[in-house]
């Protein structure tokens, strides 16, 4: 477990206009570390992924839900949790393949973008109980490896 | 959001402005398809220069005009792509099944002579 630099917690309904403040405020939290405005772009896609599954899967677009978030700042990494009380995942693995998705509207890259713009991404989730999406971003990972090998 | 449409014969022209995201998906889907509906068109130019962010709701909404269009035998061009939107559409594929132009013009001349053949 990372060691807690600092730490915010964000509620709010599960609207559609709740997705851009969602990641604007990861993100301006995130810029708190070294990030890169790449890596601000990247954890504001994956955070606007991640609350707009909780909007649309999770509450099946009923605006009476609560999605939740809770941003850790450690040393050099971001860790963001964002969690709601739907109706949860009966496939996990199913839902984490490209191209899945239950509306053919619908692209099922979500998670593709959340996998690959962040380091590490953890699904935790069952039918009636919700789902949580952990995801981790760490500042400049390829100079710190680098920096531990010298 | 703002968007701003323009029918040249063929082509749908379409600006939007800002954040492509889930709160503008269902307006941007429903413009799109009125305009798509109004006249026989079978190209869709969308202009991404000033889209400073998007995510998978509007790509979704892109990629099911893209499926529309492609059974009439038409296309969907993009024009001119902010870095941080690029990256989105290169990993979600869209540039295997779509072109990208650096202006309209370049966009709309290619569907002239995409028509002429």
């Amino acid at each position: 477990m990372m060691e807690v630099v600092n730490q915010m917690k964000l509620e709010f309904l599960s609207i559609p206009a709740n997705v851009a403040f969602a990641r604007v405020a990861v993100a301006a939290f995130a810029s708190q570390l070294e990030f890169t405005l790449n890596d601000l772009e990247e954890i504001k896609v994956a955070v606007s992924e991640a609350v707009a599954n909780a909007i649309i899967h999770g509450y099946a677009d009923s605006p009476n839900g609560i999605v939740r978030i809770v941003a850790t700042l450690g040393k050099d990494s971001l860790e963001v949790r964002v969690e709601d009380d739907g109706k949860g995942i009966e496939d996990i693995r199913k839902a984490l393949q490209p191209a899945y998705s239950s509306d053919p509207e619908r692209t099922g890259l979500g998670f593709v973008f959340m996998q690959s713009f962040m380091e590490r991404l953890q699904v935790d989730s069952a039918p009636g109980e919700g789902t949580r999406v952990t995801m981790i971003k760490t500042v400049n990972p390829s100079l710190s490896s680098t920096q531990l090998k010298h | 959001m703002e968007l701003d449409l323009e029918i040249r014969q063929y082509a749908l022209l379409v600006r939007p402005k800002g954040e492509l995201d889930l709160a503008v998906a269902d307006e941007f889907r429903a413009a799109l398809e009125k305009a798509l509906e109004s006249r026989p068109i079978s190209f869709l130019v969308l202009n991404l220069s000033q889209v400073s962010f998007i995510d998978s709701s509007c790509l979704g909404v892109i990629l099911g005009r893209y499926k529309r269009l492609v059974q009439i035998n038409g296309r969907v061009s993009l024009v001119n792509a902010q870095p941080q939107v690029r990256r989105v559409l290169e990993m979600s594929g869209f540039f295997r099944i779509m072109k990208e132009y650096p202006n309209e013009e370049e966009a709309l001349n290619l569907i002239v002579r995409h028509r002429g053949e």
